[in-house]
């Protein structure tokens, strides 16, 4: 055990640390589920992708860095560091990436991976469906094989920023007879197919960040499919993996929320407003998004020495879910009477920055595999209790 | 950056695990309980033949040389087993105590009795009254302002203070505090820098009574059948344990660093010690409250091992600092030092 920086490692955070100060945007943008939003965080995507930081664990002939995940990291404790934008490629760039490279073929890699570098195209998922939520096995959209296509019938749901997505990638059940995991397959179509009408949803914060889709009777080419006909669920698998695993919510956006915590409990201590008892749960917000970030840095130089990767990913999505709930609660408490304020408040703490983090944390133990799904995992994989 | 094990420290552990499993059973702990000493020369006898009393003694005086990092797979594995023997208050805190000490005979010749199994040192902290093992030591670490005392059992007074864990035999002491006693006039540094390596040792012991607590909650509800299928097959009790698992996987890294942080003497080390006492703490809380609901009716028997190790889990809570000791000094860490907070912030340049 030795738990220090190497020089490269610090040659490369002073690199990402420089780049950063230099090009981040200068003021926030606005959000990317909004369509002016869209458009700045897919230009800050291409920026990103001009000093090669836009997928830092890609190889190098893919126009990545092939950082390891400690350099990734890195990577990310910088960023968050720097206020840079969120990631609206981020479906491309960790889940469709990693899955393209052990799935797909020669030419699907050489025509999808590039443009998701670049920030050319951006994806989202098409997994749920009304009646396949945390059943996910109980996917009805079907795929039909007709000649060299798949027509495709049936609708999708809570489908993230498939309003102003070019692509989606999901399972649809290519075998019309078959049942549960078995007979699906694992499809990449672009949303301006004909017969794809997208229907945005407005979210609990009054935006339009997911999106249901109906598909009737679109044709989506045999080229289109990302391994093996009726193998979609094990590709999908390995995608739900990286997205729960350690890539989806990295340690550094919740230290970054429990610094401000302590800034904002300094803040009201000064106004001579000072409470034990926030001030312990500010002080707790520390020690978890702490233990979270040491939990990240062990699974990574564990799997760097030939580990595998367990149940963590669904230990790490209940842990940061929960977390990011109770920093929100806090920094509703220490903002007081203004914890109700909207951004068009001129008294909101921070242009009601935390009231939005607080609504976006109710969502966070629902996306991804519910909560309860996660601890059913944990239960039956990683200390083996009976299936019910 | 390598946040893993060394071989040679897995293998130790490994055969730690072997003995610990095949000596230190259920049925001995409750024997021990029940013996008016509580305590089995044998095992002390064959942890000293191990080297494990004198893992942390310098290599000078007959010991292994060994550190805290070493220390803390051991420990974890001494809190999983229930082991009832005082070695890691005397062979890791008080030894890390006389090893920090300048060279003395005194200080050579008790590390090389430590070493050899043939002396045993009880050590008092400070914040509490208590001192476990007292009456069985060779001697006591006891501190009284700036000084600290080494004092033989004959030379003091005990009351028993029986402990809701019959393990740990706890004691308040009075002795005269003669000056030919006295071996250190900076004992605040001493006892601070024990109660830190104390509430490591602890925070260890508490992750390995979890995993304990967790596996005979896992088994039990694999047994039990009620409505015709084993209780651990319905989501709500899944579910209890699931939250303790979480709990113990966010736990352990916190132990660990703060091992590291200790070992390479880092300036924030108190704080993260302070972390780790809490987190393991609360996981070993949970896992206890949980554990007795998952056993139903009979996680309140005197019959079942559960009991064993929930009151292991319970005692050491508050021992070596309890809950709000040590989360004042989290606050004072967080919102008062200065320290640089947030990302990027996990891993300073340790001092060596």
């Amino acid at each position: 055990m030795n738990l220090v920086y190497t020089e490269s490692q610090k040659k490369f955070r002073a690199e990402i640390r420089s780049w950063l100060q230099q090009h981040r945007p200068e003021k926030p943008l606005r959000s990317f589920d909004t369509e002016e939003g869209f458009a700045e965080h897919r230009a800050w995507e291409r920026v990103l992708y001009s000093g090669r930081w836009s997928m830092v664990t890609w190889p190098q002939e893919l126009g990545g860095r092939g950082c390891d995940l400690i350099e990734w990291l890195i990577f990310e404790e910088e960023y968050w560091r720097a206020g840079a934008p969120l990631r609206v490629n981020q479906n491309g760039v960790f889940l469709l990436g990693p899955t393209l490279m052990e799935f797909g073929t020669e030419q699907q890699k050489a025509r999808f991976l590039p443009r998701i570098a670049a920030g050319d195209d951006v994806w989202a998922q098409a997994w749920s469906e009304p009646g396949a939520g945390s059943d996910m096995a109980a996917i009805r959209c079907s795929a039909n094989l007709d000649g060299d296509s798949y027509v495709v019938n049936g609708q999708k749901i809570w489908s993230t920023r498939a309003v102003w997505a070019d692509w989606i990638f999901g399972l649809f059940r290519t075998d019309p007879g078959s049942v549960r995991h078995h007979g699906l397959s694992f499809l990449l179509m672009p949303l301006d197919t004909p017969g794809i009408t997208v229907r945005p949803i407005k979210q609990l914060n009054g935006q339009t960040g997911f999106a249901e889709i109906f598909f009737d009777n679109v044709r989506v080419p045999v080229e289109n499919l990302l391994g093996s006909a009726g193998a979609g669920w094990q590709v999908a698998m390995a995608t739900a993996g990286f997205e729960r695993g350690l890539m989806l919510r990295s340690p550094a956006r919740f230290q970054q929320t429990a610094r401000a915590l302590a800034d904002l409990y300094r803040r009201r201590v000064a106004e001579g407003n000072a409470d034990p008892v926030l001030g312990e749960a500010v002080a707790r917000a520390w020690m978890d998004a702490e233990a979270y970030a040491l939990s990240t840095y062990a699974t990574a130089c564990r799997l760097q020495k030939g580990g595998h990767i367990g149940a963590e990913s669904s230990t790490n999505k209940v842990f940061w879910s929960e977390l990011d709930i109770r920093m929100h609660e806090t920094a509703q408490r220490l903002a007081g009477p203004f914890a109700e304020l909207t951004e068009h408040a001129p008294l909101a703490l921070e242009h009601g920055h935390w009231l939005e983090g607080f609504m976006f944390a109710q969502s966070g133990t629902i996306y991804a595999g519910t909560n309860e799904i996660q601890r059913n995992i944990v239960a039956e994989r990683m200390l083996g209790m009976p299936r019910s | 950056m390598d946040f893993t094990f060394h071989e040679d420290q897995t293998v130790l552990v490994d055969s730690v695990r072997k003995f610990l499993m095949n000596e230190v059973s259920p049925e001995l702990i409750r024997e021990l309980w029940a013996s008016p000493g509580g305590r089995s020369q044998k095992i002390w006898a064959q942890l000293a033949e191990q080297g494990l009393t004198g893992l942390s003694v310098p290599e000078a005086q007959g010991g292994m040389g060994l550190g805290d990092i070493d220390w803390i797979l051991i420990a974890q594995e001494c809190g999983y087993y229930g082991l009832p023997e005082p070695l890691l208050e005397s062979a890791w805190v008080a030894t890390g105590l006389l090893a920090s000490l300048p060279d003395s005979d005194f200080r050579n010749n008790l590390l090389a009795a430590m070493a050899d199994g043939s002396a045993r040192v009880a050590i008092g902290y400070p914040g509490s009254p208590l001192v476990a093992d007292a009456d069985q030591a060779t001697l006591m670490l006891l501190a009284h302002g700036d000084k600290l005392y080494a004092v033989a059992p004959k030379d003091a007074q005990f009351t028993a203070q029986p402990s809701v864990d019959p393990s740990r035999r706890l004691f308040t002491v009075q002795f005269e505090r003669q000056e030919k006693d006295c071996i250190s006039n900076d004992a605040k540094t001493l006892c601070a820098a024990a109660l830190d390596r104390g509430a490591l040792a602890a925070a260890a012991q508490l992750l390995g009574l979890t995993q304990r607590i967790l596996d005979l909650s896992i088994d039990y509800t694999a047994q039990r059948k009620q409505f015709g299928k084993p209780i651990g097959s319905y989501q709500a009790v899944k579910h209890h344990l699931a939250d303790v698992a979480i709990k113990l996987e966010f736990a352990r890294p916190v132990v660990h660093r703060a091992a590291h942080a200790l070992a390479h003497g880092e300036p924030d080390c108190s704080a993260f010690i302070s972390h780790a006492k809490i987190a393991a703490s609360e996981a070993a809380h949970l896992a206890a409250r949980q554990g007795i609901q998952v056993h139903g009716a009979m996680g309140y028997t005197w019959e079942m091992d559960l009991q064993i190790f929930m009151k292991m889990a319970w005692a050491l809570d508050a021992a070596w600092g309890d809950r709000s000791f040590h989360l004042a000094r989290m606050r004072a860490f967080v919102l008062e030092s200065g320290v640089a907070l947030g990302p990027g912030c996990t891993f300073k340049e340790t001092q060596k």
